[in-house]
């Protein structure tokens, strides 16, 4: 074989390699949300209140514990799940009851979840529970929205900031 | 498994006959897949410290740093930008192959499982590098892979809270994720380096850079293609926005669609079962495993030259230990030899021509002595009855010989070609076996047993001991290095030879070969 034909080889073999490393680089497209679909996401992390209720110390029971443990409250550690629901349009999309974190129980509750709904007009309700309660919600929001095609509608809960936050 | 391997085998042979075509022998890609790996980690490596210089480590300043390297910079920047992405890719690519192609070769258990085994974090830590290098860019790609890999990352218990909720909402995230995604970028490479140094520990005198013609022919293509296709940022992330169609790069992120179908758990349990998979496969017995090499201390000198020439790194030197007056003594370790026979090959002592002993060299193979060998070659000389007598010794994994050139030629096999010790040739011509000798093994660059062919070719051209000896006539050999579907091809060339040793003169035969030679030492 010539030493022509051997490098114009060597040159294909080059071109099928970079063509594949061009083309595959960024194609084919993929569609990883269908279009006129809207996206919601709840997500937060909170803690419930503490199991059994808090007990207020005394003033010799104060007086007995080290000075950086002086705390007014005797609080259990391990807390409640929390309660959480998700409403679109009246129909619930979401409801779960979330277990504390932690091997002791005493950390926050997360949850991260994604819904799709339809582009377009929706009432979105979210109600959450922390206490020791069994009926009703400690925190309730709802909000009427127009969603667009590929719009990311997120609700998140701060309980410092007084309750649900719909971005 | 056999199953699995032959036709992937059948096909890498094809694939690199036509590339041997084309490439010299020692440049073709297909032999050089690992030091190609190597290569293509420097120029990720080199390229990323330039874009470095200019990457701003902020979540509006990252995207912009980026698309000022692409487009105000691009003749310098933009190129090292683009080589940065496409010498990644190529690195998966090579690395892909070489998995594939070292499980067909069956390359994974035995003495090589520590090789197989280190590979299996190299493959995780070059996909870590990468995919942490796309989140970097913050562009629609990188929100995509933000927040997939974030929610596969968040099924696993041990993250206090969702690190998916970063990524939801433009507040949520800060200018800090930024300076931490750049220390995993760099700190993943650097542990990706020491593995890849841990993963060629049992290798001896391992190929870490490929040959210069194929380096530069590698080189020149990518800088072609980033000049060509230069890379390209996707639109700004926008975490108000869901993002619909994504570009991706499917060497590092083709499994990610997989986490729009299956649940994170689903994609959990496969990735444990794939990888975990892939670590315990050396655990499998090996298909055959001979006995490994034993050292004849009474005929070893000490010479070293096995423990040079063992690709696997199984021989070292150990004090004498039986009061004889040479400096050391060949130790071989059992769990690391795969019974080539190239330590047989370089050892002084296996020769032929001993008169005094029996035919014992100072290491052999339990289930092929040397003694064996001659049998076998003094075998196939006396079924050689043709007026050109050829012998063919020749390898396992090689190419063998077909019936029409059985009526002057004849083979004697041995695991590796590496086996043959020189002063076997030198013997077989000067004892009158045969008119002509024809060696033959692994094509070049892709010796089974790694360098079985290197060291047949320096030992016969005198550059590595043994060498062969100047009297025997060059014309009478020839080499030919073979798969084994290049049988047809070995006939050929058999034939051509034979043609030409018909036409020499005819050679001075030694000592007429004894009758009872076959199987016996010489007296």
């Amino acid at each position: 074989m010539s030493n022509v034909i051997k490098y114009a080889g060597q040159a294909l073999v080059y071109g099928a390699i970079m063509a594949m490393l061009g083309y595959f680089a960024t194609a084919p497209a993929y569609r990883t949300f269908p279009e006129g679909y809207a996206r919601i996401t709840l997500t937060f992390s909170h803690g419930g209140k503490p199991e059994g209720g808090c007990r207020r110390r005394t003033a010799e029971e104060i007086a007995k514990l080290p000075p950086n443990m002086r705390r007014p409250f005797d609080c259990p550690r391990k807390r409640v799940p929390i309660f959480v629901q998700l409403q679109v349009d009246g129909s619930t999309v979401y409801e779960a009851s979330l277990e504390p974190a932690g091997v002791q129980g005493d950390g926050p509750a997360r949850v991260y979840k994604g819904i799709r709904v339809a582009a377009g007009p929706h009432k979105v309700t979210a109600r959450l529970r922390d206490s020791e309660r069994t009926e009703g919600f400690d925190y309730e929001r709802e909000v009427d929205v127009v969603l667009k095609p590929g719009q990311h509608f997120v609700v998140q809960f701060k309980a410092e900031a007084g309750g649900f936050i719909f971005q | 498994m056999m199953l699995i391997q032959k036709p992937i085998r059948a096909v890498f042979v094809r694939v690199e006959g036509l590339l041997d075509y084309v490439f010299p022998h020692a440049w073709n890609p297909l032999y050089n897949l690992g030091a190609l790996g190597f290569f293509m980690y420097w120029i990720v490596a080199v390229s990323g410290i330039y874009v470095y210089i200019f990457f701003d480590t902020g979540i509006t300043e990252a995207y912009g740093s980026i698309e000022y390297m692409t487009n105000d910079q691009w003749y310098l920047a933009g190129i090292m930008r683009s080589l940065h992405r496409y010498a990644s890719d190529a690195m998966v690519l090579f690395m892909l192959i070489h998995i594939v192609r070292e499980f067909s070769l069956d390359r994974y258990r035995g003495a090589r499982w520590f090789t197989w085994f280190t590979g299996v974090p190299i493959f995780i830590f070059v996909f870590l590098s990468g995919i942490t290098g796309y989140w970097l860019v913050w562009d629609r790609l990188a929100q995509y892979v933000a927040l997939k890999s974030t929610e596969w990352l968040d099924w696993v218990p041990i993250f206090g809270t969702s690190i998916a909720a970063n990524f939801v909402a433009p507040d949520s995230l800060d200018d800090r994720f930024f300076t931490l995604m750049i220390f995993i970028h760099i700190v993943a490479p650097l542990i990706l380096l020491l593995i890849l140094w841990i993963h060629l520990q049992r290798v001896r005198k391992p190929i870490i850079n490929p040959p210069r013609g194929l380096a530069i022919g590698m080189f020149v293509s990518l800088l072609v293609l980033s000049l060509v296709w230069p890379a390209t940022s996707q639109a700004p992330a926008d975490l108000s926005t869901v993002v619909s169609v994504v570009n991706l790069d499917w060497f590092y992120l083709g499994l990610y669609p997989l986490l729009d179908y299956w649940s994170a758990g689903s994609l959990w349990a496969a990735a444990v079962v794939v990888f975990g998979t892939f670590a315990i496969m050396p655990l499998m017995p090996p298909l055959k495993r001979s006995p490994a090499a034993e050292v004849i201390l009474e005929h070893c000198n000490g010479c070293t030259r096995c423990v040079d020439d063992c690709p696997y790194s199984a021989i070292i030197m150990r004090p004498r230990s039986d009061g004889r007056a040479f400096i050391g003594e060949a130790v071989v370790d059992p769990g690391l030899c795969v019974s080539c026979g190239i330590c047989v090959g370089s050892c002084p002592s296996a020769s032929p021509f001993r008169k005094r002993s029996d035919l014992v060299s100072g290491i052999e193979l339990p289930d092929y002595m040397l003694s064996e060998l001659r049998a076998k070659t003094c075998k196939a000389s006396d079924s050689l009855s043709g007026g050109t007598r050829i012998l063919v010794f020749g390898c396992d994994p090689g190419a063998r010989i077909g019936g029409k050139v059985a009526s002057l030629a004849a083979m004697v096999r041995m695991p590796c070609i590496g086996m043959l010790p020189p002063a076997f040739i030198d013997w077989a011509l000067s004892r009158g076996l045969a008119d002509g000798i024809v060696i033959t093994g692994c094509r070049e660059g892709n010796c089974q047993h790694r360098r079985g062919v290197d060291w047949t070719n320096a030992r016969l051209d005198r550059k590595r001991d043994p060498q062969l000896r100047r009297r025997v006539p060059r014309t009478r050999i020839l080499r030919f290095w073979a798969s084994p579907v290049d049988g047809k091809a070995l006939d050929k060339a058999i034939t051509r030879f034979a043609e030409s040793v018909s036409q020499l003169p005819e050679q001075e035969k030694g000592r007429t070969r004894k009758p009872d030679l076959v199987g016996a030492s010489d007296e």
